[in-house]
């Protein structure tokens, strides 16, 4: 690994503090992400993924949620110590975010060219009729159908589908370095789900800008990224290359999420499902997350946190569990 | 959108010709205009005379039709309180006093209410809102007749800054103004906080936020302009409330516009003039009714379309 890591993030602990309770639902984690690479987050509701991706834009619920340690560097650069206006220059500009509902996550006020070069005019101004031309060309990028037509239309005339293109046009339009990608495609059907990862990937080879992506669905990582990272209660419990972590899960809980899978060829049995629940943030728990849930755990799983250890020599593949080597 | 303002104007206009038509009955159902209208000793022949000239012979729907086809010549007959006056006229030259009256307040309570709400909304639980709350909650249990005693008493007579009563000076008009727009800023400030409370949440706010637009602006542009259709429907009957409803304190500030000479024609049993009035501020609640109508087509464009 010569080339440094365009996102590397360090350590990286959020804590939801309420007169009720104060708990973690980040707690310390270290990923990185190279240019032009698509990491997946993956993980079930309430692991913490989502907080993932609004600390690193630096927009966590005012007041409830704050990033207690860590660091979050882009090319090189700390963003957890900016300051608000100079954070501003980067949301949009330098990391863009697509969100996980286009049936809200454009206003419906504005019309989808107002929209587009809003985000335009902050980061690159230039005169009206030039970000009007830029906001069609962003269309056309992102496969909309006429979109010199589209650029005038509000959100509420176009489909599901197109409107998360839209927001996928808004999120290229500045040409951003990494794109994070919250369960951009959770809510759309399932063959527009597949047009839009194709599209992800297209943008993706045409500008060589990163992208993070956060889903709980594992089939859709297959298909999109070129490494994993798992999390579970708010830690990314394994991380590594797509192909090792699907031939090769070192991690007990990624390794029954592919069994949970369902197969398109050969004896289809039951789905193999989870035991149990999956904690709740707010749980305290001294040993290994997972333990209660896991089939392979024993007294040191359940007292003792597993530290992060690699899975194989090549070191592009690493696991928090005790039990790497079942 | 050419359908939507015909339809809204037809529908407005089929509104009005109700109106007159329960503005015709009502002047029946208090008995025979001969009684009201006549002095108790009056003369057959000019009970005669006036039964004749008022068409008072003829079947009621006939009187509904010579009334409604005066009324819109705009003849609704001539004042018996004031003698020689034309009612209608009489009422119009009244207007622009009411008019600039409720304007003030309809723009002090604009001004105050609704960046009062968005603050609320947006220091949700800071003493910013609870002050906002409180204030809401003052404006609203108070009285606005009672307030224009209090502000009288208070500005007037014991700070001496402000004329009591009448029309005259910018001065004149502030304390009326200001009584009227009282109970409207709470209202407007509270359904304005409610409503970007709701918005506020939204994704698309998020998603501002997301492109790097600066938080003044995502509260501003991209909130506001979203809540704005409650606020703006409550608007509507605010205008409407404060043009109209203006009667109790045009009579405390001795303000000589429309409410004032409602409550005088009333007193005086003047008929043709309290038909006008009421007739004009119909055609006042329906004007800023439609214009609202209007106002939300430019707000919103799902209503454009819908």
């Amino acid at each position: 690994m010569a080339e440094a890591p365009l996102l590397e993030v360090t350590d990286l602990k959020v804590e939801i503090s309420t007169k009720a309770a104060s708990f973690f639902p980040v707690n310390g984690h270290s990923f990185t992400v190279r240019a032009g690479e698509t990491l997946g987050i993956v993980g079930e509701s309430g692991s913490g993924k989502s907080m993932t991706a609004m600390s690193l834009a630096r927009l966590l619920p005012k007041h409830a949620a704050h990033i207690r340690s860590g660091s979050v560097k882009l090319d090189g650069r700390e963003l957890l110590t900016l300051s608000e206006p100079e954070m501003r220059r980067v949301r949009g500009k330098e990391i863009a975010m697509i969100l996980q509902d286009p049936q809200t996550s454009l206003n419906p006020v504005f019309t989808v060219g107002e929209q587009i070069s809003e985000a335009l005019r902050l980061h690159a101004p230039g005169p009206r009729r030039t970000l009007r031309e830029r906001a069609i060309d962003a269309l056309r990028k992102v496969k909309v159908a006429a979109p010199e037509h589209r650029v005038d239309a509000y959100p509420s005339e176009l489909s599901g589908g197109m409107r998360q293109r839209v927001v996928g046009a808004i999120a290229i339009s500045c040409q951003p370095k990494i794109i994070i990608a919250d369960e951009p495609t959770t809510s759309l059907d399932v063959t527009v789900q597949a047009q839009y990862l194709r599209l992800l990937r297209e943008m993706q080879d045409e500008t060589g800008m990163a992208i993070l992506f956060i889903t709980h669905d594992f089939g859709i990582v297959a298909n999109l990224c070129h490494r994993i990272a798992v999390m579970y209660f708010g830690r990314i419990v394994e991380s590594g290359p797509v192909d090792k972590i699907f031939a090769r899960p070192a991690h007990p809980y990624t390794e029954a999420l592919i069994a949970a899978l369902p197969k398109l060829r050969g004896q289809q049995g039951r789905l193999r499902t989870i035991t149990g629940q999956p904690p709740v943030p707010t749980d305290q728990i001294a040993g290994c997350p997972f333990a209660p849930r896991c089939e392979y755990a024993d007294a040191r799983c359940r007292s003792e946190l597993p530290p992060s250890v690699d899975a194989d020599s090549a070191g592009d593949h690493s696991a928090s569990c005790w039990k790497v080597d079942r | 959108m050419l359908r939507f303002l015909s339809l809204r104007l037809a529908s407005s206009l089929f509104a009005l010709l109700i109106i007159t038509l329960i503005v015709f009955l009502l002047s029946h159902l208090s008995g025979s205009p001969v009684d009201a209208l006549l002095p108790d000793d009056a003369s057959q022949e000019q009970i005669d005379a006036f039964v004749r000239d008022w068409g008072l012979d003829k079947p009621l729907w006939r009187q509904y039709l010579t009334f409604l086809g005066n009324a819109l010549q705009g003849d609704f007959g001539t004042s018996l309180k004031w003698p020689g006056e034309d009612a209608m006229g009489f009422v119009l030259d009244r207007m622009p006093a009411t008019l600039n009256l409720g304007g003030l307040a309809i723009l002090i309570s604009v001004v105050i209410a609704l960046p009062l709400g968005v603050a609320a909304a947006v220091y949700k639980s800071s003493p910013i809102d609870s002050g906002a709350q409180i204030f809401a909650l003052l404006g609203q249990s108070m009285p606005n007749f009672w307030l224009g005693i209090i502000l009288i008493w208070v500005f007037s007579v014991w700070l001496g800054w402000l004329p009591t009563s009448g029309m005259g000076t910018i001065a004149h008009a502030v304390l009326p103004a200001i009584a009227i727009a009282w109970f409207q800023i709470s209202a407007l400030a509270r359904l304005t906080r409610s409503a970007m409370l709701e918005v506020l949440d939204a994704e698309y706010i998020k998603l501002a936020r997301v492109k790097g637009v600066p938080e003044w602006k995502v509260v501003w542009k991209h909130a506001l302009r979203n809540a704005a259709v409650v606020p703006l429907t409550y608007f509507g009957i605010l205008a409407a409330s404060i043009l109209t409803g203006s009667v109790v304190i045009e009579t405390v500030y001795s303000w000589p516009g429309m409410g004032w000479v409602a409550i005088e024609a009333i007193r005086g049993r003047d008929f043709p003039v309290v038909q006008a009035v009421i007739i004009a501020y119909a055609v006042i609640y329906m004007i800023s009714t439609l214009v609202v109508d209007l106002l939300y087509v430019l707000v919103d464009p799902r209503i454009r379309h819908g």
